[in-house]
């Protein structure tokens, strides 16, 4: 199919359609807007419904309520509404509810500011609602990412049955660059052929679908289904890319989404200027790959393990309890909106290897 | 890297640095190359400041921030003051004289007075200003060639605003013509 020159948002828009979504649910908010301003004229074409609800404690109860009909349901958002949607997610996964969430992440905490941030990876990826579950959760690092995640998102929440996220940065939200879709675009899928969804009982059994459980045996055996899954993760659904990695590199960066983008400039022209150093980019945020960082932090000529974020140091913790001590982890990171540069992280480069600029 | 080009247009809200930008970035793709079209995103307001970045690369484009740009088409005086600076040496400044009045003051970049209000008022609008600037600068740097730029301008476009195509059109070919004399006077 021919490149479209598409803003991350809108493109991410269309890759739900094309991946059978029909059903979105969403209230407004920079910098994520456009997914619904394109998703409000792009769905109706294609027979999708978008509600926009009265606030993000609707949207995820419409998700909630949505996904037990076991259609293929999403919603879109930035961080102060996926904070109001965390109890419905905490819901959707202790219902084993398949749901896809993006959060087009913007300065916290609170109301905070509308510039890029990477600041919710601890709620993303440590269980940002109440209870024993965890969702897997997606970063990509360019628009094209960006269309392929939110696809593989869908198929990813209908095999475990339980919510996932990706998460970007405003930057992936609101720069455009080319994409491609894939040539033929999913069938809306059959509730009805789920074995679990609410279709209505005519001919069958009813069944029911909740998060209480108020025996505790009971709510033990739902929690230890919900552990079990997060094992399945770990082991199938590991994603990662490494860039310049190789037995030259003194120091090795970890970074994910626009600022994994960022960190490949710097490296690039640090490699210009004879300092090697390579990069670690974790796709899933979770399951973690935590044996590659583990590995290749541990190789004889990595020195020091630089994290770097849009955030005050959050994924630096997932890195340190990776590495296990086994290699300094230093960390960089400009928070409320501040994009570190090229510049700033080769700066942070040479001062962990005492270079003079 | 080494093949990458970067230009920031810069100007009021309104004066279509937008629109310039997304359209070098339609050609640039539509001619083949790997393309990053950023937009100064932030609480902005009918008459503040607004600026794209456009990242035109044969290869892989690693940051989409950066740091020093090759280029920087500016339409007002505070995107001067914020750009002309930032701006790498050796690189490229194209000034809309008709609202600028002063220059950058380096003399490690080419600077081209271009007045891009006058000539689109000439042209038949006001507002295709943002288009001879993209000629302009196109006709300087070649990046992309105008049979595509043009052929590009009609599928945004479309039919349905086939005068203002007529006047874009026009905006084109002066702001090629006048970056062609402005360079002649060196």
């Amino acid at each position: 199919m021919a490149k479209r020159l598409m803003k991350g948002n809108e493109a991410i828009g269309e890759a739900a359609i094309c991946a059978g979504a029909r059903n979105y649910f969403a209230y407004p908010i920079t910098p994520q807007s456009e997914v619904a301003e394109y998703l409000c004229w792009r769905l109706p074409e294609v027979g999708g419904i978008f509600v926009q609800a009265e606030s993000e404690v609707a949207v995820g109860n419409m998700l909630f309520g949505a996904a037990a009909s076991g259609k293929r349901v999403f919603t879109t958002s930035s961080s102060p509404g996926i904070s109001l949607m965390q109890e419905a997610i905490s819901y959707m996964a202790g219902a084993h509810l398949p749901a896809v969430i993006l959060n087009i992440m913007r300065g916290g905490p609170g109301l905070g500011g509308i510039l890029p941030s990477q600041s919710d990876y601890f709620q993303a990826t440590k269980t940002g609602g109440h209870g024993d579950y965890r969702v897997i959760v997606l970063a990509p690092s360019s628009v094209q990412e960006a269309v392929d995640l939110m696809i593989l998102a869908f198929d990813l929440a209908d095999k475990y049955r339980n919510p996932v996220m990706m998460i970007g940065d405003g930057m992936i939200g609101q720069m455009m660059e080319s994409v491609e879709f894939p040539e033929k675009y999913r069938e809306p899928n059959k509730p009805e052929e789920s074995g679990w969804a609410l279709t209505g009982a005519k001919g069958r059994d009813s069944r029911i679908i909740k998060s209480l459980f108020l025996d505790p045996e009971k709510l033990e055996e739902n929690n230890l289904l919900l552990a079990e899954k997060c094992k399945k993760f770990m082991a199938n659904e590991i994603r990662h890319e490494l860039y310049k990695v190789s037995d030259r590199n003194r120091i090795l960066i970890a970074a994910y989404g626009t600022m994994a983008r960022i960190c490949q400039t710097a490296i690039d022209e640090l490699e210009a200027e004879g300092v090697s150093v390579g990069l670690f980019r974790p796709i899933s945020l979770f399951p973690f790959p935590e044996k590659v960082i583990h590995d290749e932090a541990v190789k004889k000529n990595i020195e020091k393990v630089l994290t770097v974020e849009m955030s005050v140091g959050q994924m630096v913790e997932d890195i340190e309890r990776c590495v296990q001590g086994r290699k300094p982890v230093e960390f960089y990171g400009r928070t409320g909106g501040i994009v570190p540069t090229p510049n700033e992280v080769k700066g942070k480069v040479r001062e962990l290897l005492k270079l003079t600029a | 890297m080494a093949d990458q080009k970067e230009v920031v247009f810069a100007g009021f809200g309104g004066q279509g640095v937008m629109t310039a930008g997304q359209l070098l970035a339609y050609t640039a793709m539509e001619e083949g190359k790997q393309v990053v079209w950023i937009p100064s995103y932030g609480p902005e307001m009918r008459g503040g400041t607004a600026n794209c970045t456009v990242v035109v690369s044969d290869s892989r484009i690693g940051s989409p921030i950066i740091n020093n740009p090759m280029s920087a088409c500016v339409f007002n005086r505070p995107s001067l003051d914020k750009f002309g600076s930032m701006i790498r040496k050796g690189g490229l400044l194209l000034i809309n004289s008709s609202l600028i009045d002063v220059t950058s003051g380096r003399d490690d970049i080419t600077e081209m007075l271009v007045p891009v209000n006058d000539i689109a008022i000439k042209a038949g609008n006001a507002k295709a200003a943002n288009m001879v600037m993209l000629a302009a600068y196109v006709a300087t740097t070649g990046i992309v060639t105008f049979e595509t730029l043009k052929r590009m301008l009609r599928e945004k476009l479309g039919t349905r605003k086939e005068e203002l195509l007529e006047i874009n059109l026009k905006a084109f070919e002066e702001g090629r013509k006048l970056a062609k004399k402005v360079r002649m006077q060196g």
